[in-house]
């Protein structure tokens, strides 16, 4: 009897269950569906066996990810597929496959093609340093590509500089990644000229002068930038009224955006992710504050404006391109992003797909394919003519290009300003 | 003085969602003995569920509502076809047969179960569909928000009477250590099951908002903002509703009863299964109360299910429930409370990164200065 009645129990909650769950199948969660939420995980151990499978004669790419034929160069990915700052992931894989696809079907790098392995890291350091272990020791690539975050850049990157295999950070601008070692690499600006660019927009083309700042004091990106807008804001005359901080995970913002009101400055400097900024905006403005809200290439998802809604109308960020801007290559990388995934890509899918080319590029110069050769390769790449800019590897292995400033405007990025390095 | 009254709201806004999470803690140790871990995750579920729902009532900033998938229907259908159906076939052709043939015809018994499903089952269509005609137009939206919050609470109320029937029952002459990591087990099973694609994904999503996101009104320079005024008043109300429950109902002085001494308890005649089920089931829809509370509060937080920010705060209503004096229902209200107020002032006037650490600090205070508590009894435990 108790059984039955468990049993009954049973039906009764995944009856309820199936009909409130299905419905909302075409809910923005349907955006979710079409990442590769196969738990490719470290931990489990099944790859993502759909990257890079693009020709029809590489078919051998749903093999194990451990058997690395000798007429294929396999690449290896880490980054955020799900989580708060899955869209970073996503787009940035999406911007590599679309690369590989291309070399692929141009014939690749001396007679060889890629295969792309990606791995999520779930947002997380550690995991993040376990992807990148495991595409180092299992599936022995020639390069990582990835991440975003500069925290998980600098967990991973630790990992590919004690192994010696090269690694090319797309889009993490925190200035310590490429201080690692010489194994490790980035085709984006740094966080000293970022910090830079907000400040001098604030300063020059808004003629504001006094700001807050509100910074994840658990990701090395947000701190290392928010100092970098400080330092270049007061060097222009600005004035930082107040600083606050929270820590990664904290949802609720009312209590620093109180100490903010007080101060009421002209700007308020959020260099968080995107999922925080939309929160923190609609915050901003259920307090009754009216500051301008100015963030860095962290707010660089579509997401931004589905979170922030009316309340991240009008704010600025500084980013790595616009979709909008009139070179030849941007628009011919939008309409191809365009025709292959059906949306605009953002900042972080052109850094993907500028970095895979760049490896691919360094491959045909290089010596070997020896980590050291390849790096040195890489590291010695000048003019490269990518989506973001003409892209030259310094010393400090760190990439010298123009930012763009973009104006959140009808729930979407456009184009505000270019600001040229110093 | 503005700072210290935002303040102030802000943190009791906060404080009575912790408290009503922190009630099903409290409820379940004064019980059971034991902490239910997996309480949190239903916290976590009453808040994705309300925004399920919200999306299949189409209540979206834009876009047309979504509507249910065929499938569902059919199964619905022939749910509804075939309880009936079963039923009757039980109470006319079956006892016939059983007395020609003797125990060997099975019992159809289950119909009545199904027929049972099949009611919920459209009485939750229906409440969907109640949400759907309201959400048209604008003057209903409450009731609309009304609808959410009860098929929130049921749904996550029956998560829990499953929870105790299916993983604690069978424990309960287990150690209880057993149990304990059994409730973690369970925790670990929810947070990962909740990512699955067909349930709620990934990634955060954004709860629909129900009011406009504007200060209701400004006064003395405080932003009063309709959204915490109704979300603390609701959880006020829940938590009045609970007391009036507990000291002043039949089944609450059973489960007095029961938590005073189970044995006696059940020697007096109190059916002791039947209370703590029904103390899970209210536990549950409490915390499914405030997880509705919390995405109307702040509706970019809802983060996907495994996220740590969730643990943290599910944490942080158990650290409510312990400063009450865990076992008693008033203490967790009061502990909640005190926890939010803490939190905002810390975050306010100290140091704002630290805001966990003012939380945990008191726990750690209380430990040591009073271990039962703010309004928990001491007891000698026999070793």
């Amino acid at each position: 009897m108790n059984r039955v009645r468990a049993f009954a129990a049973c039906a009764i909650i995944g009856l309820s269950l199936a009909i409130i769950l299905p419905g909302c199948d075409n809910s923005p969660q349907a955006s979710a569906a079409t990442s590769p939420g196969s738990g490719s995980s470290p931990t489990n151990s099944v790859p993502n066996p759909t990257a890079g499978t693009t020709t029809p004669t590489d078919a051998s790419a749903n093999s194990p990810a451990t058997e690395t034929s000798a007429d294929e160069y396999v690449v290896g990915h880490y980054a955020s597929m799900t989580g708060s700052e899955a869209t970073f992931g996503k787009s940035t894989d999406d911007g590599i496959k679309l690369a590989i696809e291309e070399i692929n079907a141009a014939g690749g790098v001396k007679g060889k093609k890629f295969r792309l392995i990606t791995y999520d890291d779930q947002g997380k350091g550690q995991e993040a340093a376990t992807a990148v272990t495991r595409l180092i020791t299992r599936d022995k690539v020639v390069a990582v590509l990835g991440e975003v975050a500069s925290s998980r850049s600098i967990a991973g990157g630790q990992v590919a500089q004690q192994n010696g295999v090269p690694m090319i950070t797309p889009s993490s601008t925190n200035a310590s990644v490429t201080e690692i070692g010489d194994m490790i690499s980035r085709v984006c600006f740094i966080d000293p000229f970022q910090g830079f660019v907000c400040a001098k927009f604030v300063r020059d083309n808004l003629k504001l002068s006094t700001a807050a700042t509100l910074y994840d004091r658990t990701q090395a990106y947000s701190a290392g930038l928010n100092d970098d807008f400080k330092k270049a804001f007061t060097e222009l005359g600005g004035k930082i009224v107040t600083e606050q901080a929270y820590a990664g995970g904290d949802a609720d913002f009312s209590a620093q955006l109180t100490n903010i009101r007080d101060k009421n400055p002209d700007v308020i400097f959020i260099p968080g992710y995107y999922t925080e900024a939309g929160n923190i905006a609609m915050q901003v403005r259920k307090l009754g504050l009216k500051s301008v809200l100015i963030g860095g290439d962290g707010w660089d998802s579509a997401k931004l404006a589905e979170i922030g809604g009316q309340a991240i109308e009008g704010a600025y960020y500084s980013n790595h391109y616009s979709d909008e801007e009139q070179r030849p290559a941007v628009q011919d990388f939008v309409k191809k992003y365009k025709e292959k995934y059906g949306a605009v890509p953002d900042g972080l899918a052109a850094l993907g797909y500028d970095a895979m080319r760049l490896l691919a590029d360094a491959m045909t110069r290089a010596k070997s394919t020896s980590g050291k050769d390849l790096a040195e390769a890489i590291n010695s790449t000048k003019d490269f003519a990518g989506v973001t800019g003409v892209i030259t590897i310094d010393a400090e292995r760190n990439a010298r290009k123009p930012a763009v400033i973009l104006k959140m405007q009808g729930g979407r990025p456009r184009y505000a300003a270019t600001i040229q390095p110093k | 003085m503005t700072k210290f009254l935002q303040t102030l709201m802000d943190g009791i806004s906060i404080g009575s969602l912790y408290a009503l999470i922190a009630l099903g803690y409290t409820m379940v140790y004064g019980i059971l003995r034991f902490i239910n871990f997996a309480h949190s995750d239903i916290f976590v579920l009453g808040a994705w569920l309300s925004f399920s729902v919200a999306l299949c009532a189409g209540w979206t900033a834009s876009g047309a509502p979504l509507l249910f998938p065929t499938w569902l229907w059919t199964v619905l259908i022939v749910v509804s076809v075939l309880g009936p159906l079963l039923y009757v076939v039980e109470r006319t052709a079956l006892p016939a047969l059983r007395s020609s043939l003797g125990p060997r015809v099975p019992h159809a018994l289950a119909g009545g179960f199904v027929v049972t499903a099949a009611v919920w089952a459209w009485v939750l269509v229906g409440l969907v569909f109640l949400a759907r005609a309201t959400t048209a137009s604008a003057s209903f939206r409450p009731l609309t928000g009304v609808v959410i919050l009860v098929i929130a609470m049921g749904g996550c109320g029956l998560a829990g009477y499953l929870i105790e029937r299916l993983a604690y029952k069978p424990l309960r002459a287990a150690p209880r250590l057993n149990v304990l990591i059994t409730a973690i087990g369970i925790s670990l099973f929810l947070q990962n099951s909740g990512q699955l694609k067909f349930l709620f994904g990934t990634q955060p999503q954004k709860m629909p908002e129900l009011m406009e996101n504007k200060p209701l009104a400004v006064v003395a320079g405080v932003a009063i903002n309709r959204v915490d005024v109704i979300g603390a008043g609701t959880a006020v109300a829940l938590m009045f509703a609970l007391e009036w429950l507990v000291f002043h109902t039949r089944l609450g002085r059973a489960m007095q009863a029961v938590s005073y001494n189970t044995r006696v308890a059940s020697l007096m005649g109190i059916d002791v299964d039947r209370v703590i089920s029904f103390t899970f089931v209210l536990g549950s829809a409490l915390a499914a109360a405030a997880g509705f509370l919390f995405v109307m509060k702040l509706p970019g937080a809802l983060r996907q299910p495994a996220d740590t920010g969730w643990v943290l705060l599910g944490l942080k209503a158990f650290v409510a429930a312990v400063v009450g004096g865990i076992g008693n229902i008033r203490g967790a209200m009061l502990g909640g409370l005190f926890i939010g107020l803490l939190e905002y002032f810390g975050v306010a006037y100290l140091r704002p990164e630290l805001r966990d650490v003012y939380v945990f600090v008191l726990l750690i205070i209380v430990l040591l200065v009073r271990p039962s508590g703010l309004l928990g009894k001491a007891t000698v435990e026999k070793v």
